[in-house]
């Protein structure tokens, strides 16, 4: 049955107008990190007077930007791994076996969803240089430091997302692994893991983005050589000038990775939210 | 963000059923050692992260709290000499200039978190709804929708601030400029202004989970209720309000709780639109905490403003899931 008229009417309004909203600032983005210093100086202008790629070049001299990119590149790597098989491990377990203290432990990993992150920026930050001062272990400043904290923030959601996802596998499927003489261990791996890719796969691009995004233990726990992209940005301002050419440039090539990344892999991220979210 | 209500209704049904694995296997005494201590074995990686990134910096952020914590003593906290309830009494007196600014910060979170957060869920699911048929460029459409969510922070909010600025912004070159609707160009990061600057920037990066979530929910909307609605003779808009909405109830209540929890201890966007020192008409309680323990350097206080705040969020949450876990209840029957 055809919707009738005034609905598509207020459909193309709507749609419409929040394309708008949205491509606005991507627009700016783009048009900006291709126009001259002085074009982004003056007045905005919405079509630019030239175009050039200078920026695109000047980006990577002005300050060390493959330096932040790999450093970014390292951190939220190694927090994916790492969040997500922990997580496996763990919603497997809570998904899988009764066991005392299973309510607890989803209750507690559910509640540091609500923490305000400021709530353990300066405990874990004396944490981290009590540690090195005792053991040696460099975590303050350190980019190991930054992943360690990192994991920890994206593996609430997603041992909750991948409990919700690992409970619509069938039982019955490792079950019957076990009974072949699987190991539980080679019932999750051989089983439960690949029958689940597409909800680990979202709870990946979710702990890569989380990771990728933060800035407020990035501000506080790196040094010059640690630096991550989050706080790299900042160098394009100076006393004397603001180049928003090369930030918009900048900003373009820091989330070209991710928003691709994203945007190839959201079919996995709503079909895992479909399952872990929503029952 | 999965659910509590999920998590909890999933547990509760496993305690009736028997534990499979377990019983799938014989009673060798070995074995059963192994099982029991295999769902710790596999949380302890889990476990000891959350400890030691979470459990204990709370804990000792609560201590510290207790604690006179200035720059002096940072290098060796736990000599700095007790304070009692001091930072508690100096934060919540409202009649001083610390406790007075905490409250305005408070109470310009709890406002733009409420408006944030209606404005997120209204377009989100405006979008889904809209888009929940299909038609020509609608993949494209939704994957261009999810562009704020996923651009990094910094990138996108960086972008709103060039679009801000006064001479040389977007905005006012529009509003002012091409639309004449201001005598003179406003400034949007400092002064009154910057509470709508950061709230279209929230909305602007937010909606689009919200939009994600209720398309994940639409989905599981057997499409036979409307065709039985749509026999019945039941227009568009009471589908709407006898289907879909009843129908994406639960959803609805936990992409709420998450909207606001994660608008309301948003630190990111604010950081990036204003810097360290956040305009008063938007200084949300994240950034204020974080200015009177990094800028003032007063750590305990910051301390117990931080611990305020929690407690805050556990009454706001405990009552929420409560309040909707009873409302549900009674919807079963």
């Amino acid at each position: 049955m055809a919707p009738p008229n005034s609905f598509l009417w207020s459909r193309r309004i709507f749609l419409t107008l929040l394309t708008g909203f949205v491509l606005v600032p991507v627009y700016v983005m783009v048009s900006s990190s291709l126009k001259p210093l002085a074009d982004v100086s003056g007045k905005f202008r919405w079509i630019p007077s030239g175009l050039t790629i200078r920026p695109y070049i000047d980006i990577w001299s002005t300050v060390p930007l493959a330096r932040y990119f790999v450093n970014s590149l390292i951190v939220a790597g190694a927090a994916t791994v790492c969040s997500v098989v922990i997580a496996v491990f763990a919603a497997y377990a809570v998904s899988r076996y009764e066991f005392r203290g299973k309510r607890t432990f989803t209750v507690t990993v559910l509640s540091t969803q609500m923490f305000p992150g400021i709530l353990f920026l300066l405990p874990l930050f004396l944490i981290y240089v009590n540690i090195g001062n005792a053991t040696g272990i460099a975590l303050f400043g350190s980019r190991g430091g930054l992943i360690l904290t990192y994991l920890t923030f994206s593996l609430p959601f997603s041992i909750w997302m991948l409990i919700g996802y690992f409970d619509s596998v069938p039982r019955d499927l490792d079950e019957a692994a076990l009974v072949d003489g699987c190991g539980p261990l080679g019932a999750l791996f051989r089983v439960v893991v690949p029958a689940a890719i597409p909800g680990i796969v979202a709870v990946a691009v979710y702990a890569f983005m989380t990771a990728w995004g933060e800035v407020l233990f990035a501000s506080v726990m790196t040094n010059d050589t640690t630096r991550t992209l989050a706080v790299g940005l900042q160098g394009y301002s100076t006393l004397n000038n603001v180049y928003w050419n090369q930030i918009m440039a900048a900003s373009l090539v820091v989330s070209v990775p991710v928003v691709a990344g994203f945007l190839l892999l959201q079919r996995y991220l709503v079909a895992g939210l479909t399952a872990g979210a929503v029952k | 963000m999965t659910t509590t209500t999920a998590a909890s209704a999933d547990s509760g049904e496993r305690t009736v059923r028997k534990d499979s694995p377990g019983a799938a296997r014989g009673p060798r005494r070995a074995g059963r050692i192994r099982r029991i201590g295999l769902p710790y074995l596999l949380l302890l990686p889990a476990l000891l992260l959350e400890l030691l990134v979470h459990l204990v910096p709370m804990v000792i952020g609560i201590v510290m709290s207790f604690k006179e914590l200035t720059q002096f003593y940072i290098r060796d906290w736990g000599t700095a000499p007790w304070s009692g309830f001091d930072n508690y009494k100096i934060s919540v007196d409202f009649s001083a200039p610390v406790g007075e600014a905490l409250l305005h910060s408070f109470l310009v979170t709890v406002g733009f978190t409420l408006l944030s957060v209606g404005l997120c869920w209204l377009i989100g699911t405006a979008a889904a709804i809209y888009m929940q048929d299909t038609f020509r460029g609608r993949g494209l459409l939704r994957a261009l929708f999810l562009v704020p969510y996923a651009l990094p922070v910094y990138a996108a909010v960086i972008t709103w601030v060039f679009m801000f600025q006064h001479d040389n912004g977007l905005v006012n070159h529009v509003l002012h400029d091409q639309l004449h609707l201001t005598d003179k160009p406003s400034f949007w990061l400092i002064g009154d202004n910057s509470f709508y600057a950061l709230l279209v920037v929230s909305v602007w990066k937010g909606w689009p989970f919200a939009f994600l979530i209720i398309m994940a929910g639409l989905q599981n909307i057997p499409g036979e209720l409307y065709e039985a609605a749509a026999l019945d003779g039941a227009g568009l808009w009471q589908q709407l309000r006898r289907i879909t909405l009843p129908s994406l109830r639960a959803v609805n209540q936990v992409l709420i709780l998450v909207l606001f929890l994660w608008t309301f201890n948003d630190f990111n966007t604010p950081f990036v639109l204003f810097g360290r020192t956040a305009p008063e008409s938007a200084d949300l309680i994240s950034v204020h905490i974080y200015q009177a323990s990094f800028v003032t350097w007063n750590f305990g206080t910051g301390s117990a403003m931080s611990v305020l705040l929690l407690l805050f969020l556990l009454v706001v949450t405990g009552a929420y899931l409560l309040l909707t876990s009873r409302g549900r209840k009674t919807a079963d029957v």
